[in-house]
């Protein structure tokens, strides 16, 4: 399809010199978009002066690891807490939101309901108003019922994603039936159908869905910053963010903690880059 | 119905596929997740088109009815409509921003050989970054308004003047390390979805074109590429318009600091965050304005699905 026209083309020479420029643009591209991560651990791992020297070096003179120490030590930066905080609610936000959507999901798909299709659009009513834009009103329940600054406030309130409901269903509604008909002569019920037979075939997308939940709860803001108001509830986002806005950490020390929050998100990412590439498109094709 | 009754007798697990238990099994599968959503999207709604109507400070069962005081005094709220034109401003500046350079990365890493899994990744990996995170470097590091920020030492190679990038409303260069902060984060993403759009495209239609003597490059993609990714194109500005009315993360991190937030670039939420939890905690106006936003994304949502021509695709 896009391939080179053939060696008779008189355009040969004017192809492959649009072939080097486009090389050498998306080389500069890659290198502008590896950048930042480049500058949060050049930050990072430099001394104060270093960072705030006016000459300012690509190359840092010598490379402070004990840096990472000073962070965890620190008894005015609760790092070891909040990323604490940050794994628990990431694992159980992912686990939850699987656990329920995926049911729901096969229960669309695959569960004849006379009244399905207005179950359906009532969850899809909630599409209408992204969640951000409904804080105040969420702020007000979890208030109420003295979540703020729980684990449950934190997790509760995010497990229930129509979008995820949504990839679940439209996957399950191309998923092979003959299996699910083995499984019914053999004597399987709905539940023990889906745990033992559409369960253990759709691994992928519960890796892509999965990937993509743990991703959102770790970097999520807005809502770890309404709920979680005590320090003691603070997710990282929430300590890096009233770290950055007080002002009131060395900067090298911000860094640090920076690209230690980043760390672990970094390798789960590139480990499972197929999945979450797979899940992206998967939401964008059916939004 | 045969199942019920076979139910009784023997409870073979084959009757529980027949008979009206459907049903139960129906909303054991969807139940939790249904009343989970309705508790806490549809529940918090309601309330807060409640609390709206009531003077609700530091309150959430307020006793103070005040009819449409709130709505008014919102919409007639600079601050309020301010937020609005900062939305508008913003989703100027990003959506066209975002989609050019997504597609143009799509394109050039389809075109690739090689290495094009290596390229994908790297433009994909900002997504792995929180806006906190991203924040902090472009506010601590890039676009720092002292001689050590990245920008201003650039701009100091060419004799140019420091400039206080995020203080500075005239001209207003704050919008620069703002838009490209998300610029950063999100275009990896729409990438990905321009693969694939590009990846469905038939190889057949590139034949055909080359047959009729389309020249590879500009030609082939007005006519070829460019209408066979409208869908996707249609998606991923819809997606980049909602994602721009909810931004707060960068903004937030980037302009507050110690004494509070500055009076200018204050989106929709950023606004409504400080009316609802900052000092006053004026729920009842809060929830006001929740509610106009609501009201606000679900037309613009409708709008632009009725002007894309989604209602009339399959399913």
């Amino acid at each position: 399809m896009r391939r080179t026209p053939p060696a008779h083309d008189p355009h040969d020479g004017l192809a492959r010199a649009g072939r080097a420029v486009r090389l050498v643009l998306l080389i500069a591209l890659a290198l502008l978009f590896l950048l930042p991560f480049y500058l949060l651990v050049r930050n990072g791992l430099s001394s104060e002066a270093d960072i705030t020297s006016s000459d300012w070096t690509f190359f840092p003179g010598e490379l402070h690891w004990e840096n990472i120490r000073e962070l965890f030590d620190d008894p005015n930066v609760p790092m070891a807490h909040a990323l604490l905080n940050s794994s628990l609610i990431a694992v159980l936000t992912t686990l939850g939101t699987l656990l329920l959507a995926s049911l729901a999901g096969y229960g669309l798909a695959r569960i004849p309901y006379r009244h399905a299709n207005v179950v359906f659009y009532w969850i899809l009513g909630t599409l209408m108003v992204p969640a951000a834009v409904t804080f105040v009103p969420s702020f007000v329940l979890v208030s109420s019922l003295g979540w703020i600054s729980t684990l449950r406030g934190l997790v509760v309130p995010t497990l229930f994603s129509a979008v995820a409901a949504f990839i679940f269903r439209q996957y399950f509604l191309g998923f092979p039936r003959e299996l699910e008909d083995t499984a019914r002569v053999d004597g399987l019920g709905y539940w023990r159908t889906y745990w033992q037979v559409v369960v253990p075939n759709s691994r992928p997308v519960f890796a892509a869905v999965g990937t993509i939940v743990f991703i959102g709860a770790w970097n999520s803001f807005l809502w770890p910053l309404v709920i979680g108001q005590d320090r003691e509830a603070w997710t990282v986002q929430v300590a890096l963010s009233t770290f950055t806005t007080a002002q009131r950490v060395n900067i090298h020390e911000l860094f640090v903690a920076a690209a230690v929050s980043i760390l672990p998100l970094l390798v789960v990412f590139l480990v499972l880059q197929r999945y979450i590439v797979a899940g992206v498109e998967r939401s964008g094709i059916d939004d | 119905m045969r199942g019920a009754a076979l139910k009784q007798k023997s409870p073979t697990r084959k009757t529980w596929f027949g008979g009206q238990n459907r049903t139960l099994w129906f909303w054991i599968f969807v139940g939790p997740f249904v009343l989970g959503l309705t508790l806490f999207t549809y529940v918090p709604l309601a309330w807060s088109a409640y609390l709206s109507f009531f003077d609700a400070h530091n309150t959430v069962s307020p006793t103070d009815f005040v009819g449409f005081d709130n709505y008014t005094a919102m919409l007639g709220d600079d601050a309020f409509t301010d937020s609005l034109l900062t939305f508008l401003v913003f989703t100027a500046f990003i959506v066209p921003a975002t989609y050019v350079l997504s597609l143009s990365l799509a394109l050039m890493v389809n075109r690739l050989r090689w290495a094009q899994a290596f390229f994908r990744s790297v433009f994909f990996l900002p997504v792995a970054c929180s806006y906190v995170v991203a924040a902090l470097i472009w506010k601590m590091s890039i676009f720092n308004g002292v001689r050590f920020g990245l920008a201003n030492t650039v701009l100091g190679w060419f004799g140019a003047d420091q400039i206080a990038w995020l203080s500075t409303t005239d001209p207003p260069w704050y919008w620069l390390v703002i838009v490209t902060v998300r610029l950063w984060l999100q275009a990896g993403f729409y990438m990905v979805l321009f693969l694939a759009g590009l990846q469905r495209i038939p190889p057949r239609l590139y034949e055909a074109a080359a047959v009729d003597g389309a020249r590879p490059g500009w030609q082939v993609f007005r006519h070829i590429t460019f209408p066979q990714l409208r869908a996707t194109s249609v998606a991923v500005v819809l997606l980049l318009v909602i994602n721009a009315f909810q931004a707060f993360d960068e903004f937030y991190n980037l302009l507050s600091d110690s004494r509070g937030y500055p009076p200018y670039a204050r989106p929709p939420l950023v606004y409504l965050y400080y009316t609802a939890l900052g000092q006053g905690q004026n729920l009842g106006l809060g929830s006001a304005g929740a509610v106009i936003l609501a009201l606000i994304i679900a037309l613009v949502t409708v709008v632009q699905a009725r002007w894309f021509g989604l209602g009339r695709k399959e399913d």
